[in-house]
């Protein structure tokens, strides 16, 4: 080969390699460019999720000042004499939720149990997507709807007769008798069943398709019922999981804000009597936040909101771990 | 006295017996509040609703500017939000199997998904209306964006988890880089489905009511200006609902109606979307 030839030849190839180095140089950085850049995503959400705390926490100082830990234990609520506590709205909120999901825990749970062991194979499908739907409403609705349908009916068909039956009982009897207004706590807590009931259901389901076949078919096999097979083998099997579902809905029924508004009454009053108007804490930020004159009554609101962050973040915590131990046993059985 | 077997069957019977009417239960529901939604909101929609500004109590009008601010601060929610969660959701999915950060963010990211929208609402009047010093719609705007983040990168992750591992096995062993791997093979393969979760993602911020409350407030008359109070369809509802002008009710539930229909049908197209998808991979 002439000496020349091998020469280009050899500046060819450092060519070459250079521009390899190059190229690969360039895409190392551009991958480490992409991973930092999901990464700085990922990292976003926590802290979202810590400048939500600092700006409620922030903004609740002057009511935290004022008030102290007897904010938690005050029923007044007067903003012209500027003296404000919680207890109305956080009994509010917890008497609607446990209100909510003793119907709604039954209820989601037949559902499920009929999604995943009785219902024909054609109408499986169809029936758990209009279950899905009926999560997707927006809660704006259910309130509207419970404000114009279901409140003028349970206040002429249902509360007097709850008033006449249960509001004469010895021990239940001041917690169901008053006015039949139709709108009052138990209004909210049944709009709120209504709107949890699907959460529920469709978190239930699919918890209870993750028990192995090979489970159910040994206890059919041995002539178990199939409601002693849902008794005795799914829901053991389950438990957390179903568990988790539960707490997941009753998240979703503390910070429900819409559908508990338009049919609570919003009454600072603390009254015995379910039939009663009351207030919750949501329905307390929507109804005063934008009229709240003054420093003090907007903080007091958002000390409110703050509170409601933190119930409803312990709750939700909580079913996400029991649902994250679920997804683990899971792995380790099959 | 019943024999052993008889009583079982009968507790089966009636154990199976109510939870059939626990489904009917909660279908009865479903229809009810549809059959309410159109008997109402189908008299009250009519042309005028598209044609005409929001009207003081007493006189003839439409919602026309609160249904073009709820589109466009659903469209502006809705592109500041999915970036940031298709992002986040696939260095969940791709680039977080080792270390605290992926882990802590997937928890978080749960808690997130179903945490009181109104607290959300809280979060920006803090951090930014009262920085500026007025509601606006960028306002609005933001809040429904951090709504859709959770959702979004919920999806993204499980989406890209169905993604067989020898996909991108096969697209490293040609040499490609691993951003190119994520963003031309796994992210490509796993469109349908992040698309499916962007749909569900706007169907929940469409009716969102409570995060608007405090940011994007209301206005009444026509406006664009996404610096100012900018009209959305929740919480004109939401007024003329609570109001006891009769026209303004007529007018809730005409808004009332096309925000579920919009939202049943964004749901229905997800779900057709992902399922076609499924089929053909």
């Amino acid at each position: 080969m002439p000496p020349d030839y091998t020469k280009k030849l050899q500046s060819i190839t450092m060519k070459s390699t250079l521009l390899h180095q190059a190229r690969l140089k360039q895409q190392i950085w551009l991958d480490m460019l992409f991973r930092g850049l999901t990464r700085t995503s990922a990292f976003g959400v926590l802290v979202l999720l810590v400048a939500i705390i600092v700006s409620l926490v922030i903004g609740s100082m002057p009511a935290i000042n004022a008030f102290g830990f007897g904010f938690l234990t005050s029923t007044e609520w007067n903003p012209v004499t500027d003296e404000f506590g919680a207890l109305v709205p956080i009994v509010g909120t917890l008497v609607t939720s446990a209100i909510a999901l003793l119907i709604g825990i039954p209820v989601s749970f037949g559902i499920a149990i009929f999604l995943t062991e009785l219902s024909p194979r054609v109408l499986r499908r169809p029936l758990g997507i209009a279950i899905e739907l009926l999560a997707g409403i927006p809660s704006i609705i259910y309130g509207m709807w419970g404000l114009f349908v279901f409140a003028p009916l349970f206040a002429d068909h249902f509360e007097p007769w709850i008033n006449d039956h249960i509001g004469t009982l010895p021990m239940l009897g001041p917690f169901f008798s008053g006015p039949p207004m139709g709108i009052g706590v138990l209004t909210a807590g049944i709009i709120l069943a209504i709107m949890i009931i699907p959460f529920i259901a469709s978190v239930m389901r699919d918890v209870f398709e993750v028990v192995p076949p090979m489970l159910k078919e040994s206890a059919y096999g041995v002539g178990a019922t199939t409601w002693e097979v849902v008794m005795k083998i799914v829901l053991p099997y389950t438990r957390i999981g179903v568990v988790g579902g539960i707490m997941l809905g009753l998240g979703r029924a503390l910070g429900e804000t819409m559908a508990v508004t338009f049919v609570i009454g919003n009454a600072h009053e603390l009254s015995k009597s379910l039939l009663m108007p009351g207030n919750s804490i949501s329905s307390a930020l929507a109804n005063e936040f934008t009229e709240a004159v003054g420093d003090l009554y907007t903080s007091a609101l958002i000390e409110l909101g703050l509170i409601l962050f933190f119930i409803t973040f312990v709750v939700l915590s909580l079913a996400r771990l029991m649902l994250y131990k679920l997804g683990k046993g899971e792995g380790q059985t099959t | 006295m019943l024999t052993l077997y008889t009583r079982r069957r009968i507790i089966n019977v009636t154990g199976l017996l109510v939870s059939m009417l626990a489904m009917a239960f909660g279908l009865f529901w479903l229809c009810w509040i549809l059959l309410t939604l159109l008997t109402h909101g189908l008299t009250a929609l009519t042309p005028a609703v598209f044609a005409q500004m929001t009207p003081p109590p007493g006189s003839d009008g439409g919602l026309l500017n609160a249904i073009a601010g709820t589109l466009i601060m659903s469209l502006l929610g809705t592109l500041i939000g999915t970036p940031i969660g298709i992002m986040a959701g696939t260095y969940l999915a791709e680039f977080g199997q080792r270390g605290w950060l992926a882990p802590v963010t997937r928890f978080i990211n749960d808690i997130l998904l179903s945490a009181p929208s109104i607290v959300i609402g809280l979060f920006v009047y803090e951090a930014y209306v009262i920085r500026v010093g007025h509601f606006s719609g960028w306002a609005g705007a933001l809040a429904l964006a951090i709504i859709v983040i959770p959702v979004v990168i919920r999806t993204t992750e499980n989406m890209l988890r169905l993604i067989p591992n020898t996909l991108r096995e096969a697209a490293a062993a040609l040499g490609a880089p691993q951003w190119k791997i994520v963003s031309f093979v796994t992210l490509r393969a796993a469109r349908a489905g992040i698309i499916t979760g962007i749909m569900l993602a706007i169907a929940r911020i469409s009716g969102e009511t409570a995060p608007l409350l405090f940011t994007a407030l209301n206005n009444q008359f026509w406006s664009a200006d996404m610096n100012s109070p900018l009209a959305n369809l929740p919480v004109v509802i939401f007024q003329f609902a609570m109001s006891p002008y009769e026209d303004w009710q007529h007018l809730a539930w005409a808004g009332a109606l096309l925000i579920t229909l919009s939202v049943l049908t964004l749901n229905i197209l997800a779900r057709i979307l992902f399922r076609q998808s499924a089929t053909t991979h």
